[in-house]
């Protein structure tokens, strides 16, 4: 197995080959190849049902494509878990809220580092000296830090119910962090949020990217172009389930079939006004 | 402790730090834990960062400017610079941008602390407008990877400089130290007048230290206590207590680990000692009264039966009455049943003394707070006097006056009411300014601009500023001050601003708490979108009614308010309508809002605004709205 951190920035982490996914006849993905390379931030935009989840679904394993591959670090994800991939280091947050709403803001957080527990019930159960004592502290500033990160400290010990829907996604990428993921899949993050939370969450997401600490490459799922087309590295376009382009902000705003196809140049960024 | 003329700031904190070394000088809490920083690492920080301010060319008097909240890299900043010989210049947090610039331009200022990404910003769009700024410094590197303006360093490269100065020149900072005089200027602070442009207030070390050391004497703090820090250093009686005291005493300060998160943190440590300025204790009740609402009827009993006793007891001995054993019985059982419960939850636990000072408190919230227990004193004084001549004694309180003078400091009435004092505490002059400082500083005396009298007790009685006053139809002079706090305890409002200066009757602009009336409102099922909606339902207008009429009770015909109007919105800093220790400026308010104020005054019930907002990030919005005018029934 490939060690992390053996890959150097600009390395490809992720590579999906020519995926084909079917829903009986209907055709989500017709035959779809990507790179994500590391350290990127990389953008996939399209209209609804373009089959954008679809493809999140298929790389984070909720989904079995019919053909082609996915590879993550060189190696075939195909015939694993969402949990196995999970713990290769892919984390995801979902276009609908999926957090534990009776729980604190803590606790979920917490949740989603469950994964680097290595003990069993009864190892865990007689872990104790102060080797327990140093990953206990180890793991709960991880925690610390990610609520840091994201500014919550106010709401810690808050049901995650209660807060309004902002920092809820707030606290679900939060949780997605906790994995210390090497891919992260955003998928519409900023979808309902206002201008100011749609500002903060685009400077998280920064953050997560480029900051020393997390340097965590992102597949960004968005409607929102003007910030898509602001923070993305390479930007992806999927029209049901083809591929139009796959190339630089720039290269992709003034491709005429993204143009002529669906977006027109001023409405580019007339979303987000 | 002897203040000699000798002494300095940076000499008591050396002495200090030396004596005290490995005591917890501060903490912080961060990434939710409490980190302890003893006396001896508050040395070091402060010694190298200053060398650094120096091997940057800080030269002696220059200033140096700081903004951020409040987290130990600040004081740190405001040491080293007094170390280095520099003066300290503190801005508001949430100050504008204009403002930022005004300041620092007026200032001289050469080196800007701030404190990360937001502050750089503000920096960095007003660097090139104030030539003398020379260097910008921070200190919390989230977000400001991707700057690389040759102007920007950062703290930890101040404190490598700082170590390299120190290896070539070793003893420099200690000799910096020995240099400094008690005369020269320590601190710049900007007055935010209720009129005009900001003046700059020139304080010496030897009134901030004998400021210190006459509180102290009135009310002495322990090493061992406590004290949290999250008020402002811009702000006078966040210097009086962290430094001038903090440094008399040596107790420990605290800082919160966010803004949002002070109230929380508050309770966690269980302060000693606190001063506020009073919309903080007003919040404290609003949040009382509004838990109150909220809690089961049992629980409503419990505590309307101990504060009822919590009353009793107070106002004997706000009469200086002798308590009976039974109502000390009684008033054993209110604490156990319900004050110390409340108490710990508003995080007085172990409050000595709480001071309120900056602006005026209404009796009825000072009367709350006795009633629960806590030894909530009036402090009365100005930036231009280090922020206190005045405070309340245990056992001596009354709630209509702010107390007697503390020790060396004189308060005098002039021959037309004017309340001028003089101490040691008493400003060099203003930055800049010999115009205002000739017309505030007469023959040693300072000039407040402030009415009062002297009560039969020695208590100073603080009217209101003196262009505040107004006269009513019959003659009488009233404080509009006074009927504004009356208003403010009611939970339902957050803001009031009373009119009736030589006009027929009282009337008030009110602006509701949008929390508070939001959540009643939800309870009634009310529907609103926004706070504009809100203030403009007649429901709501009936409630405001009601707390009208209720502070009107006990006032005398002629000064009660007659006629209010619900405003669109609240009063803002950001706007000018209040400084930003939340005074409300008066001229300003009546020229912006003179529609409201000639609709008051006349037979119309609706006034039509049109006006614009300002949110805290610049955006300006546009608002057209109508606002209802209400006669309060009963006149």
């Amino acid at each position: 197995m490939v060690k992390p951190n053996e890959l150097r920035e600009g390395d490809v982490l992720l590579a999906l080959e020519d995926v084909h996914m079917y829903f009986g006849r209907v055709g989500a993905l017709a035959g779809v190849s990507l790179e994500v390379r590391k350290g990127e931030i990389h953008s996939i935009i399209g209209p609804n049902g373009a089959g954008k989840t679809v493809m999140m679904n298929c790389i984070n394993g909720l989904y079995r494509p019919q053909k082609g591959n996915i590879y993550f670090k060189g190696q075939s994800i195909l015939k694993l878990k969402p949990y196995e991939r999970a713990k290769l280091g892919i984390a995801r947050t979902f276009q609908k809220i999926e957090v534990f709403r009776g729980m604190t803001v803590l606790d979920n957080i917490r949740l989603g580092r469950h994964i680097h527990l290595k003990s069993g019930i009864i190892s865990g159960s007689f872990y104790i000296g102060k080797a327990a004592r140093e990953e206990v502290e180890h793991r709960a500033f991880i925690e610390e830090e990610i609520i840091d990160l994201l500014e919550i400290e106010h709401i810690r010990h808050r049901p995650v119910g209660m807060l309004p829907y902002g920092l809820q996604k707030r606290v679900e990428l939060g949780r997605a962090l906790a994995l210390e993921p090497e891919l992260l899949i955003l998928d519409e993050p900023l979808a309902g949020l206002n201008l100011e939370e749609v500002e903060d969450m685009a400077r998280f997401i920064l953050d997560i990217n480029e900051e020393e600490r997390w340097k965590v490459t992102c597949i960004l799922v968005e409607h929102d172009m003007g910030v898509v087309m602001d923070i993305s590295d390479r930007v992806f376009v999927l029209n049901f389930g083809n591929k139009i382009i796959d190339g630089t902000p720039e290269a992709v705003q003034s491709h005429p079939e993204v143009i002529k196809a669906y977006l027109g140049v001023e409405d580019l960024y007339a979303t987000r006004r | 402790m002897e203040i000699t003329k000798d002494l300095t700031i940076p000499k008591l904190f050396y002495e200090r730090a030396r004596r005290y070394g490995k005591k917890v000088a501060m903490r912080e809490k961060e990434f939710g834990i409490w980190r302890p920083i003893t006396w001896h690492d508050y040395l070091e920080n402060v010694k190298y960062l200053a060398l650094g301010l120096i091997s940057l060319g800080l030269k002696e008097g220059d200033k140096v400017a700081m903004i951020g909240d409040n987290r130990p890299e600040g004081l740190w900043a405001e040491m080293a610079t007094l170390c280095a010989r520099g003066v300290g210049v503190w801005l508001f947090q949430d100050c504008l941008m204009e403002e930022v610039k005004y300041i620092v331009d007026h200032s001289d200022t050469k080196f800007l602390f701030g404190e990360g990404q937001e502050e750089v910003d503000k920096a960095i769009s007003i660097f090139d407008e104030c030539p003398k700024l020379e260097k910008v410094i921070w200190d919390d590197p989230k977000g400001m990877r991707n700057y690389h303006q040759d102007y920007l360093i950062s703290f930890k490269e101040v404190q490598r400089l700082g170590r390299e100065l120190e290896k070539k020149e070793p003893g420099l900072f200690e000799a910096m130290i020995n240099k400094g005089h008690g005369d020269e200027v320590a601190l710049l602070f900007y007055t935010s007048g209720t009129t005009g442009l900001p003046k700059g207030a020139l304080l010496s070390h030897y009134n901030m230290l004998t400021m210190g050391k006459n509180l102290m004497a009135v009310d002495p703090c322990f090493e061992t206590d406590d004290f949290v820090s999250y008020l402002p250093f811009a702000w006078i009686g966040e210097q009086m207590m962290a430094i001038s005291c903090g440094l008399h005493v040596g107790f420990t300060i605290n800082f919160p680990e966010e803004p949002e998160t002070a109230q929380e943190n508050i309770r966690e440590i269980g302060p000693h000692v606190m001063f506020a300025p009073p919309r903080l204790y007003e919040q404290m009740t609003r949040t009382v009264q509004v838990k109150y609402l909220d809690a089961s009827w049992i629980k409503r009993k419990v505590y309307a039966l101990a504060t009822k006793i919590g009353y009793h007891v107070a106002d004997l001995e706000f009469q200086k009455k002798p308590v009976p054993w039974y109502w000390r019985c009684l008033q054993w059982l209110a604490y156990i049943s319900m004050q110390k419960k409340l108490k710990d939850h508003l995080g007085l636990s172990n409050i000595r003394n709480a001071y309120t000072g900056g602006a005026a408190m209404g009796p009825d919230h000072f009367r709350f707070f006795h009633a629960l227990g806590v030894n909530l004193k009036q402090i009365y004084g100005q930036t231009e006097i280090s922020g206190i001549s005045v405070v309340h004694r245990s056992g001596d309180i009354k709630f209509d006056t702010v107390g007697i003078p503390i020790p060396e400091t004189e308060v005098k009435i002039t021959e037309d009411g004017e309340i001028i004092s003089k101490s040691p505490s008493v400003f060099l002059g203003y930055y800049k300014n010999p115009e205002a400082t000739a017309q505030t500083l007469r023959d040693g005396w300072l000039y407040s601009g402030d009415k009062g009298f002297i009560d039969e007790d020695g208590h100073l009685v603080v009217f209101d500023r003196s262009k505040d006053v107004m006269t009513l139809t019959d003659g009488r002079l009233f404080s509009p001050q006074y009927l504004e706090t009356r208003l403010k305890f009611s939970p339902y409002l957050k803001d009031a601003w009373v009119i009736g200066d030589k006009r027929d009757y009282v009337t008030a602009v009110t602006c509701i708490d949008y929390s508070v009336v939001g959540k009643w409102a939800d309870e009634k099922k009310l529907t609103y979108t926004s706070y504009p909606e809100l203030s403009q339902k007649p429901e709501v207008y009936d409630l405001v009614e009601r707390q009208i009429r209720q502070a009107n009770k006990d006032l005398p015909e002629v000064a009660r308010v007659r006629k209010f109007v619900n405003l669109y919105k609240e009063f803002d800093p950001d706007d000018d309508e209040l400084t930003r220790t939340r005074k409300l400026r008066r001229a300003f308010v009546e020229k912006r809002y003179h529609e409201i104020v000639d609709a008051l005054y006349s037979d119309a019930d609706v006034v039509h605004v049109d006006t614009t907002i300002t949110y805290e990030d610049g955006r300006k919005i546009h608002i057209k709205t109508d606002l209802h005018i209400r006669k309060v029934s009963g006149h």
